[in-house]
């Protein structure tokens, strides 16, 4: 009985094209963003922050920009660590070489250089489809892992191949290095990620989101009432990059502060990517906040209540979590392809008509 | 809003085209032309080439010989979202719509080569890309209001019935307000009330909008009703190109299509 | 022969014996993709998964020996194996694969790489997750034949390797063109709803094609896990044999075999004439950008079929 549009009257096509057209989505959500905004960080600290609200951030940002490429426009990519791992060291190089720059321009430049890799190893996709294109992304993540091990000077010739992110001041306040506080680093990541989902959102429900929809559904009847395939795939290999080198710049520089490019940016990272739009939902921005928050969290809880809750070995319990995972995803393809964003969808369609469902 | 122009100069034409595939002759030396404002039907036995045709006018398949001259200029070939571009549309026979998309979106998308704004004002959601989204928005609303389909305007086309899916199909092309509407079996499957309907919607379309329609139909009754002109295809070769009434009483085609002991 | 060409021809020879074994792996991946359209992520785990349970039930240390106190011979082994692979195949079909028919390939595709992280946890849990050494018995070392004669240094596992490839393709070319079940197959792999129509189990067909799958998996296991031990890295050859499925095409069993082969001199040469220009360690990538290259020019791969697309 709270739930429901009954009353709710769009005059205007655009209150029928908002976001949240009902008012109780509007105000679930606000009272969702102020929990965020103003409660969190008073009760944040570094546990929370490192082991939950930071990863969560960063790869609900790469998810939304995986889900642009995947989930929107069709084009399955195996490439997305290697991605991250360009706007990370893109950021490193920036952060290096100007100091003084400010972060959120480090950030959107690490995303921009990224954009353009993403461009370059996306001119593939105009010949090759399906699965033949998946593989070749895997190209993408083995060459730029490779590049970055083995050039100096993406590292700064650092001996230990190791990088550092230098402290970083945003308007005063420490946001990077090892004496930034917590709520300072994750109300930074909040504001970032909170504005470019916003974008993300509403670019796939203009013009361009309908192209790569069109292209994702049907190519050649894409092709014929006029969608250029050159322009939508490449568009969407360039905002998809784009979104996951600031992911990358933000995982590398405030989250962990230091990153070895072979572990941090593995496949294991374009599988963990990839896995949480699949929980989460393909082409949903939505389900790509809610399949970060599922896939950080799973393996945090999993391994408390294995370890501290029965006793079981740490290595055993590392053994299971991966084997749970792929019970997870395989569960989750069965009974629901489309994540827990339908899931959501489908709750709120039985919530309209609650208690009267017929 | 009734416009009812008279049939007019030709529009489109091919002259002489020959497409094959391997070994296979789908289209040989084929001529006809079609006239604005008419609506021009392609009638022939399956496997005639009438599809093979349209998708050598609207740029899909690229034909070994021959011309295709189309608003006064000539070509050997068109790309596919360069004939969109010009103002050519359709629909297919096995309906392609996107799925995953709703109604509203899927016309929409029919919209696309019109909207100009870029990835940036896209982002932010105001402005010019927001008036520019609502305008387009209004146009589309007309056209759902058109073809009749309000109630399904949010649903996913993928859970639609097939009579409305080719509805919105037709909604779709007509988006792109073609000067040519190439409509590949729009009837196709349909019962007689459906059939009406769409029979109505494509009478309205072309007098109306002054759309040139070409399509592509099996059912006679339904052809001799509604079109200016028929080309008839058999194996890929013209056999006949008149008015209903002429093609009816062509020998050529009588014999393809009952059949004759050579 | 002068040496230099001798060299040449010596990174020839070692580059189409690590071709077998790359196209051992993507035979696994065709059979696969050819009957049921899955892009079977999973098939590098299989391959590791097989050689755990072999060494288990013949090896010093292994289960049985731990739990019966003495170890299986090795044929018995590999026939235990092989059933284990039926029962894997059997249970994936019956878990997994029964509920996604008439999914989108990528949801499946998805499928596959959650089968391949449940395969290879269970896998650790099973067997543990230290490097085994597969000792069945395959001879070791250069050949000396090879040596003696032409002056080749050319590994005798490798010889043994392409010979047991060979095999294998004539056995499943047999079993393919000649068998009932085989008919079956094609007619699957042609149209789904068709084969159904007449009365093909789709179910059992798939039981059957993962399990083969699987012993192919179970012959690539062997080999690998003799040459290097049996281990996680193993799965990963999976990745090795990506390539090698783009550049034969994914539906084609002799693509997966010249594929092997391109890929394993290909890569060879590289490694020594172009590696040492950019520093080294290019084996990770080279051959997926040897096989990208060459999709550019042929987006079907060497044998796939081309697709006439229809509206």
């Amino acid at each position: 009985m709270l739930y429901r549009e009954t009353g709710q009257f769009k005059p205007t096509y655009q209150a029928d094209q908002a976001i949240f057209p009902i008012a109780q989505d509007r105000w679930f959500i606000t009272a969702v963003l102020a929990v965020a905004f103003l409660v969190v960080p008073l009760l944040i600290d570094d546990y929370w922050a490192n082991a939950i609200f930071l990863p969560f951030l960063a790869y609900a940002l790469a998810a939304i920009g995986l889900n642009i490429l995947t989930g929107y426009c069709g084009q399955v990519s195996l490439g997305t660590g290697g991605f991250m791992a360009v706007g990370a060291f893109s950021a490193f190089k920036l952060m290096t070489a100007f100091p003084d720059l400010n972060f959120i321009i480090v950030v959107i430049l690490a995303g921009g250089v990224t954009a353009l890799v993403g461009v370059l190893f996306g001119l593939p996709s105009l010949r090759i489809k399906g699965f033949y294109l998946a593989v070749a992304t895997l190209a993408a993540q083995f060459f730029l892992v490779w590049l970055f091990n083995k050039v100096g000077w993406f590292i700064n010739y650092n001996a230990t191949g190791q990088v550092t992110a230098p402290p970083v001041e945003f308007f005063g306040v420490l946001i990077i290095g090892p004496e930034a506080t917590p709520p300072a680093r994750y109300l930074f990541c909040l504001a970032f990620v909170a504005v470019f989902a916003l974008a993300a959102k509403n670019i796939v429900r203009g013009r361009i989101g309908r192209s790569w929809m069109a292209i994702r559904d049907m190519d050649i009847a894409a092709e014929l009432i006029g969608i250029r395939p050159l322009e939508a795939k490449l568009s969407a290999f360039a905002v998809s990059s784009f979104y996951v080198g600031m992911a990358g710049a933000l995982y590398f520089a405030v989250w962990l502060g230091a990153a070895e490019p072979g572990e941090a940016f593995g496949i294991e990272q374009s599988f963990f990517v990839l896995f949480i739009i699949i929980v989460g939902g393909l082409g949903s921005i939505l389900g790509s906040f809610l399949g970060a928050a599922f896939m950080v969290l799973m393996p945090i809880l999993l391994k408390n209540f294995m370890v501290n809750g029965i006793g079981v070995e740490v290595v055993t319990a590392k053994h299971v979590e991966i084997t749970t995972m792929g019970i997870l995803i395989v569960f989750f393809l069965i009974v629901e392809p489309h994540g827990l964003a339908r899931l959501w969808q489908i709750t709120k369609e039985k919530l309209r008509l609650w208690p009267f469902p017929h | 809003m009734h416009e009812n122009k008279p049939i007019g100069d030709v529009m489109l034409s091919v002259d002489n085209i020959s497409l094959s595939f391997g070994g296979v002759h789908a289209l040989e030396n084929i001529s006809f032309n079609i006239r604005e404002h008419e609506i021009r039907a392609i009638i022939g036995p399956n496997g005639a080439g009438k599809s093979s045709m349209l998708n050598v006018i609207n740029g899909f398949y690229h034909p070994q010989e021959g011309t295709i001259t189309y608003k006064g200029q000539t070509r050997k070939q068109m790309k596919p979202h360069e004939a969109a571009r010009t103002g050519i549309a359709r629909t297919f026979q096995n309906i392609a719509l996107f799925k995953g998309m709703s109604t509203l979106d899927n016309i929409m998308t029919g919209r696309n080569t019109m909207m100009k704004k870029g990835v940036f004002w896209q982002a932010l959601h105001l402005g010019p890309a927001l008036n520019e989204e609502l305008e387009h928005r209004e146009f589309v609303e007309n056209i759902i209001d058109f073809l009749e389909i309000e109630h399904i305007r949010k649903t996913p086309v993928g859970r639609l019935p097939y009579g409305l899916q080719k509805r919105v199909e037709l909604g779709r092309a007509l988006a792109a307000q073609p000067e040519l509407l190439l409509l590949d079996e729009p009837m196709a499957g349909m019962n007689l009330e459906e059939k009406e309907d769409m029979c109505r919607f494509i009478l309205d379309v072309n007098d109306e909008f002054g759309t040139t329609i070409a399509l592509i139909e099996h059912d006679m009754g339904v052809v001799m009703d509604i079109s200016d002109r028929v080309v008839v295809l058999d194996y890929g070769k013209k056999i006949g190109d008149g008015t209903p009434d002429e093609v009816r009483a062509n020998q050529d085609v009588i014999d393809a299509y009952l059949g004759v002991s050579h | 022969m002068s040496p230099d060409f001798l060299f040449f021809l010596e990174i020839i020879v070692s580059g189409l014996m690590a071709g077998v074994m790359y196209s051992l792996v993507a035979l696994g991946f065709v059979l696969i993709f050819k009957a049921s359209g899955i892009f079977n992520f999973a098939q590098g785990v299989l391959c590791l998964f097989a050689a755990l349970a072999l060494y288990d039930f013949i090896a010093p240390g292994g289960w049985v020996d731990r739990w019966f106190g003495f170890t299986l011979p090795v044929w018995l082994g590999i026939i235990m194996t092989a059933g284990v692979m039926v029962i894997v195949a059997w249970l994936i079909e019956r878990l997994v694969l029964r509920y996604l028919v008439n999914q989108a390939p990528i949801i499946l595709f998805m499928a596959t790489i959650g089968l391949a992280y449940v395969l290879e946890g269970m896998g650790d849990i099973l067997f543990g997750s230290d490097v085994k050494p597969l000792d069945i018995g395959l001879p070791q070392g250069a050949s000396d034949y090879m040596l003696d004669t032409f002056g080749l240094y050319v590994e005798k596992l490798e010889i043994v390797a392409a010979f047991v490839a060979a095999a294998l393709v004539a056995v499943l070319a047999v079993f393919f063109q000649k068998t009932r079940i085989g008919r079956a197959l094609r007619a699957v792999a042609d149209d789904h709803q068709a084969a159904l129509s007449v009365g093909i189990s789709l179910r059992t067909i798939w039981v059957i094609v993962w399990s083969v799958a699987g012993i192919v998996a179970m012959v690539a296991g062997i080999m690998w896990g003799s040459k290097s031990g049996v281990q996680f890295s193993l799965s990963l050859i999976a990745l090795k044999a990506l390539p090698v499925l783009i550049l034969g095409g994914f539906t084609s069993v002799p693509g997966a075999i010249i594929g092997g082969l391109i890929i394993g001199v290909g890569e060879k040469l590289a490694e020594i004439y172009v590696g040492p220009l950019f520093g080294g360690a290019i084996e990770n990538w080279f051959a997926y950008m040897l096989a990208l290259a060459f999709l550019l020019v042929r987006p079907q791969g060497l044998f796939g079929e081309k697709i006439i697309e229809r509206v």
